[in-house]
């Protein structure tokens, strides 16, 4: 098993928790990982990704090698372009609908989210809803986390058991929230 | 427990508390900073305690560092790579004095200049001041290779430095700790000689260091980190600390049979190096920064059979990664998909409801009466001010240099001569170059822009929090060209007000700009909010 995933995003939105929550269940599955973050100045609302890597066998580059992810999974529309040259080309977009507009030359919704569906398989999701309905709009990232479950290459009860660990200490409600964005998203992508 | 997803950057703090480290002295920078706030949150830190705090500048805390290793315990210092230039002038001369407890310095690189003005290789200072330079490859290297340096230092008797750039120190692996080892007991130096470098001593001391590099050398050649893997062929590669993984990346996609060198810990193994060479025609040097062991394997007039970035081989600059490896070693990489053109770029910004924000539109307001619109910058958030829609910042060199720079533009008569400079930056090195402009009374107004923070580099503590009107009095500003002002929408006109008075004013002076930074804010109000609603 080898999974390389991008996960975009702008600065502040919760990369890093998707990202540890991943980690943290290839861990206990005794699975090789190595995750490349942007910390400093690009997290003052610029573009930020995390290159991920999960594997059964030695990973060498902390970068995942250009036309090698399998994956590519934004928590913003127009980030999930910004990486293309990344993805396989059997590989999968998976990214939620909702702009994070903080800059003036933003796109049109429309033209961008058909430029995503040419540009490979993709998974659009509003994860605002999900969240929303989940019963806190923060769990926004946790609910793209699980949409994109069924294409990380472990089962999603592993990610759900990372889910309890990493939100553990801010007590059960947090906890349950989470879990219910998880299992929302997953069921959207989930066939 | 024994097993942990770490930063490289944690890798390192992780190693040196259980290498039995006392403290590790830091100043924050970008990609280093995570080093010492892992030790400030370890509770290994707190019994038997470990100091942390923050330092004013890389100088103060390299000499802090020398300090405690001179009372026989063993001290961790830290910082990025342009940190090393402040701190240089106490790193080359501990070479010359050497060291007593182990000390080991970690210098962070940026290649690619992520977060950073310059990409310049700490592995050239390493070879300046002659010492022992680990560059490890991966996370669980970086760990072992920390314990390693703690006891090649003691050994030596000299610091050791070891180098990572960005991306180890910013990515996470499983890491496998080790036992951990008690810290070293107080027994103070009491070799005169070797720490007073009086020019007959320093002397003794060179002429020592020079023979000890015979021995760094041959611990260089058995050292397990310096190694061969096997292959075939007249091609080859060695490869430089992380980009031993770009290397083995390209070799396992591409199922090559290169013989690969890998080095970890210099100087160079000279025999080992020179028997690999010998053996093959065409190698390719992998270095992670500037070539500067392709260099020297060239030879001056050189020799056609290393190639890298200096024959364009590789990218003569920027960070490494398996694409460029693969095409300098012959091989053809697939077609990518290509970014739309509908994408915009999104470069960082300064966040909402910032006091920088409020300060700029305050300052573009007061020069707007004024031929000259130039204003001297330095390194922070506020740096981001150059950018639309403030364009507001005209200089950004380094640490403390705006204040210097106003000082040499007012003397050759540029008026007004003003600077923005953040709180943290300004005790870093903002006040030497402070006392400079009051001695010369020079024409310059020097704005603090104080959010209580270093926020930059995510909101460390700030040296000189609450005491800016006191430093800058005390270092001889007029009282009453000391003036404050609470950077608001509501205050625009008043403080635009004040900051033309001071402009206008030929002499020095100091307008502190006063208003927390609002990512600390929000920080401690989350803080407080777990506190009161955790159970009694």
């Amino acid at each position: 098993m080898y999974k390389n995933i991008i996960i975009a995003g702008v600065g502040g939105q919760g990369i890093l928790t998707i990202a540890s929550i991943i980690d943290l269940a290839a861990m206990n599955l005794g699975l090789h990982v190595k995750q490349a973050e942007v910390h400093g100045m690009s997290q003052r609302g610029g573009a930020v990704e995390s290159h991920l890597r999960i594997s059964t066998e030695e990973i060498y580059s902390d970068l995942i090698p250009l036309g090698k992810a399998d994956m590519i999974l934004s928590l913003e529309p127009m980030e999930s372009l910004r990486y293309l040259p990344f993805l396989a080309p059997d590989g999968v977009i998976v990214t939620s609908t909702e702009p994070y507009e903080n800059i003036d030359s933003y796109p049109d919704k429309t033209e961008l989210l058909q430029k995503i569906s040419e540009s490979s398989s993709a998974f659009l999701v509003d994860a605002k809803s999900m969240a929303t309905a989940a019963g806190n709009v923060m769990t926004y990232n946790v609910a793209m986390l699980g949409a994109a479950a069924p294409y990380i290459g472990m089962e999603p009860e592993e990610l759900e058991k990372a889910i309890v660990t990493y939100f553990g200490g801010k007590g059960e409600k947090i906890v349950e929230t989470n879990l219910n964005a998880f299992r929302l998203g997953k069921d959207n992508t989930q066939k | 427990m024994n097993k942990q997803l770490l930063l490289g950057a944690e890798a390192i703090a992780q190693a040196a508390l259980d290498a039995g480290i006392s403290g590790v002295y830091a100043y924050p920078g970008t990609p280093s900073t995570e080093i010492t706030e892992y030790v400030q949150k370890s509770p290994q830190a707190k019994e038997p305690f470990v100091r942390s705090a923050w330092a004013t500048n890389e100088k103060t805390a390299y000499e802090a560092a020398l300090g405690m290793s001179y009372a026989g315990k063993r001290s961790l210092v830290c910082m990025k790579h342009v940190g090393l230039n402040v701190a240089a002038d106490a790193f080359m001369n501990s070479s010359v004095t050497g060291i007593h407890g182990g000390l080991v310095i970690v210098v962070a690189d940026d290649p690619s200049m992520h977060s950073s003005q310059n990409e310049q290789d700490s592995r050239v200072y390493g070879k300046f001041a002659m010492i022992p330079v680990l560059e490890p490859a991966n996370q669980q290297e970086t760990y072992n290779m920390t314990r390693h340096a703690f006891d090649l230092s003691e050994q030596t008797a000299l610091p050791v430095l070891l180098r990572i750039p960005t991306r180890l120190s910013h990515s996470r692996a499983v890491v496998t700790r080790k036992e951990t080892r008690p810290q070293n007991n107080l027994a103070p130096s009491e070799e005169k000689g070797k720490w007073i470098l009086l020019p007959a001593n320093a002397r003794r001391n060179y002429q020592q260091l020079l023979e000890k590099q015979q021995q760094l050398m041959s611990l260089s050649e058995s050292s397990p980190y310096n190694k061969i893997m096997e292959g075939t062929g007249k091609k080859a590669a060695i490869a430089f600390g992380i980009g031993y993984n770009y290397a083995m990346e390209v070799i396992g996609s591409y199922k090559l049979q290169i013989p690969l060198l890998k080095i970890s810990q210099y100087p160079l193994p000279e025999h080992k190096i020179k028997a690999f060479c010998d053996q093959y025609d065409d190698i390719l040097i992998v270095e992670e920064g500037y070539p500067v062991y392709e260099e020297l394997l060239k030879g001056y007039f050189g020799n056609r059979k290393f190639r890298g970035r200096l024959d364009g081989a590789l990218p003569r600059m920027g960070e490494l990664s398996p694409a460029p490896l693969a095409k300098a070693l012959g091989l053809t990489t697939s077609e990518t998909k290509v970014i739309p053109a509908i994408v915009a770029s999104r470069p960082p910004m300064l966040c909402q409801g910032c006091g920088h924000r409020d300060l700029f539109d305050a300052l573009n307001l007061a020069m707007e009466s004024y031929p000259y619109k130039q204003v001297f910058g330095d390194i922070g958030c506020y740096t981001l001010g150059a950018l639309p829609p403030y364009n507001a910042i005209s200089t950004c060199v380094d640490m403390g240099a705006s204040i210097t720079m106003a000082k040499g533009a007012a003397d050759a008569g540029l008026r007004p001569a003003v600077c923005v400079i953040g709180d943290s930056t300004f005790t870093h090195s903002g006040m030497t170059g402070l006392l400079d402009a009051v001695n010369d009374r020079s024409s310059v107004t020097i704005i603090i822009s104080d959010n209580d923070t270093t926020a930059m580099t995510g909101g460390q503590d700030s040296a000189g929090t609450g005491r800016f009107f006191d430093i800058c009095k005390g270092l001889g500003v007029e009282e009453e060209h000391i003036r404050l002002m609470v950077p608001l929408k509501k205050n625009l006109n008043e403080n635009s007000t004040i900051l033309k008075e001071e402009l206008d004013y030929n002499g020095v002076s100091v307008i502190i700009s006063q208003r927390e930074c609002v990512q600390t804010l929000k920080k401690q109000k989350k803080q407080c909010t777990k506190i009161s609603s955790s159970p009694a």
